[in-house]
């Protein structure tokens, strides 16, 4: 992976985000969620700098990271859509809606599109079964989509 | 509705989650005044015993046993958790009465810790529930304000207070020592019980586990009493369940019936039937770790035995409903392809055997299955169960032997027909072109995304069977239903 450096400020930003759950390594995961609402994502020199400040292994920071799914050490896109493949989603057809964002957007799952506009990942029920299927653009949910609305909900946002 | 009860969603959708008044104006906290003032804890573990509450998380373990269990031990500090890890696709019912009436449960924890001994609660929440977590933080905001938590709640010396945890997105966390790894900033793997958390949980401190919808009931049985509550469902399952109706059924949502309600009075008469007009063929139950309950289970009156018994389990309360349309070896894959991506991947039976078990189904599904196959699910099945650490890896297998168990005409169907009679399985099936009906309009040959239509206007056109992948694009757009699968 390509090295990425990360600013003064942010680095301070980040040590602040440790120091206020008191350097405990016991509040790592809390570390962590505060670290990727602030960066979008856990590059491997973030991951660098918090397991110092714990006081941890670097590589315990990244079991953990690897280990639960809400953690990515890749940017997502601006737009990240996301598509429950839930039981009650994928009854319904989730999985002919992710094939059609998959074609439309010409990316797989866990990537994210050239210009850095969508990114593609599946999630596991976010609770809103009575709307199966599911899809998620950032925070907005849309309920029952059918394939051929994908192409509205990227038109949305492709303005 | 006339069959539902509402017990542990008796305030959801009534009062405004964000008001502590609007609760307290429902016998909220009349529980934890009468605790405190007038009851021992040995009497309410009592009252709870009596009472038959069993948790909702899905195992059924008796919940006033559990916090016997917790009291005893002895120790300087006590934890109370409660898991709100709903990582079970398809059920959201701990998400509503979070969302919905989030000081039940703080009331009950807090209850909780009186009776245990703890004097620290800590909520395990789904980080994907913003909202939940919003409202929890503002109802702790308020009952702190009220002396209803904190110091000396209801000037009655008893210290009790409550923080969240969040989870990162890992089914087995729902696993109670997954959960307590989790919030101790590890790994969320499960380790050997025993020792069981109420002895020693989270820091090495005995810690009660509690499902939400288990500490939702909890301060009603105590304002109405053991003998109310025990009234209420079967011989050996008391109160209601919620279950979270969701699939190819009519009215999907929350319903809360009581314990020994049928399948059918839960799918006909308060689901309104399967969507239009199909026939009903499953209802999973329990998520992944479960099974499915068919036609012959629609009138056995669900509770935690007689689901057991019909080989699935209640679980957190999950109720998919499938119609003639779904394929149940897909079905079975789905789940497998679930639990190979939520191993923790400590216990190889389940690291490894989920992803052979998964492997053998694909082969089915592609049509290139033996009847060996079949029998090699099976017995992997047994010794993943028999041999795996925890929960996961014990009930993965679930949906496969369900499965076979009740449609194994399905998958003989696969195997030596090679033919997915709900037409699920793609690769077993062909795209044909109708001569009769085809008039030559080009249009499926201009939407096929591959190039794998030929023919000239006006001309029959031809599918290439090398080339095609299964889409159905050309079967939607054929306005002259000249395409058909085969």
């Amino acid at each position: 992976m390509a090295k990425i450096k990360l600013s003064e400020k942010k680095i301070q930003e980040l040590k602040d985000v440790c120091k206020a759950f008191n350097n405990e390594k016991g509040e790592l995961i809390n570390v962590l969620h505060k670290a990727q609402s602030l960066f979008g994502y856990l590059p491997a020199e973030l991951q660098e700098i918090i397991a110092k400040e714990l006081n941890v292994s670097v590589a315990h920071v990244y079991g953990v990271v690897t280990f639960y799914s809400f953690f990515t050490m890749q940017p997502k896109g601006i737009h990240p859509v996301s598509i429950c493949l839930g039981t009650a989603c994928y009854v319904r057809g989730a999985e002919k809606v992710l094939e059609e964002f998959k074609r439309q957007l010409k990316i797989q799952v866990g990537e994210t599109t050239p210009d850095g506009k969508f990114s593609l990942s599946c999630l596991r029920c976010v609770g809103a079964c009575g709307l199966a299927p599911v899809v998620l653009v950032g925070e907005k949910v849309y309920g029952r989509v059918a394939p051929d609305g994908v192409a509205d909900i990227i038109a949305e946002y492709n303005t | 509705m006339a069959r539902q009860i509402r017990i542990a969603l008796r305030n959801c959708g009534v009062i405004d989650p964000e008001r502590i008044e609007d609760y307290i104006s429902r016998d909220g906290y009349m529980a934890l005044a009468t605790v405190l003032t007038e009851l021992s804890p040995e009497a309410v573990i009592e009252i709870l015993k009596k009472s038959g509450l069993r948790g909702r998380g899905g195992g059924g373990f008796p919940a006033g046993l559990k916090w016997e269990i917790t009291r005893k031990v002895q120790a300087d500090q006590k934890y109370v958790v409660c898991n709100a890890d709903e990582g079970d696709p398809g059920a959201f019912m701990d998400r509503s009465i979070l969302e919905g009436d989030p000081h039940a449960v703080l009331e009950a924890m807090t209850i909780n810790g009186y009776c245990t001994g703890a004097s620290k609660g800590l909520i395990y929440i789904r980080a994907e529930y913003p909202l939940a977590v919003e409202r929890l933080k503002t109802a702790m905001k308020q009952s702190r304000e009220m002396g209803l938590l904190g110091n000396n709640i209801l000037q009655t010396g008893f210290n009790f207070d409550i923080d969240i945890r969040y989870g990162a997105g890992a089914f087995v966390c729902g696993e109670e020592t997954a959960l307590i790894h989790s919030m101790e900033g590890l790994r969320g793997e499960p380790t050997v019980k025993p020792p069981f958390p109420s002895v020693e949980g989270y820091l090495k401190k005995p810690t009660n586990v509690n499902n939400v919808e288990t500490f939702a009931n909890v301060p009603v049985i105590i304002n109405k009493g053991w003998e109310w509550f025990a009234s209420i469902g079967t011989e050996k399952s008391k109160g209601t369940k919620v279950f979270a109706l969701a699939g190819k059924i009519n009215n999907v949502g929350l319903v809360e019936v009581p314990m020994g309600t049928t399948l059918r009075e839960v799918i006909y008469e308060i689901g309104g039937g399967i969507q239009g007009g199909k026939e009903f063929k499953a209802a999973q139950t329990g998520g992944p770790s479960g099974g499915c309950l068919t036609k012959k289970h629609l009138d056995t009156p669900i509770d935690y035995d007689n689901l057991i018994a019909a080989g699935s389990m209640m679980g957190s309360g999950g109720l998919i409903v499938m119609d003639e349309d779904d394929c149940m070896v897909a079905i079975a894959k789905f789940y497998l392809g679930f639990t190979v991506e939520e191993s923790c991947g400590k216990c190889s039976p389940c690291r490894i055997g989920n992803k052979r078990l998964f492997e053998l189904l694909e082969k089915i599904t592609q049509g290139n299955g033996t009847m060996e196959d079949i029998d090699k699910l099976r017995n992997l099945s047994t010794v993943i169960k028999d041999t795996s650490l925890c929960g996961l890896g014990q009930s993965s297998p679930n949906p496969v032997l369900s499965t076979i168990e009740n449609f194994i005409g399905e998958y003989h169907e696969h195997v030596k027909d090679k033919k997915c009679r709900s037409k699920v399985c793609k690769s077993m099936m062909q795209y044909l072109v109708v001569p009769e009906k085809c008039i030559g309009c080009t249009l499926c040959a201009r939407n096929c995304p591959v190039n794998a239509i030929s023919g000239e206007r006006k001309q029959v056109h031809l599918i290439d069977q090398e080339k095609c992948i299964k889409c159905g694009a050309c079967m939607e757009k054929c306005k002259f239903n000249a395409i058909i699968i085969n």
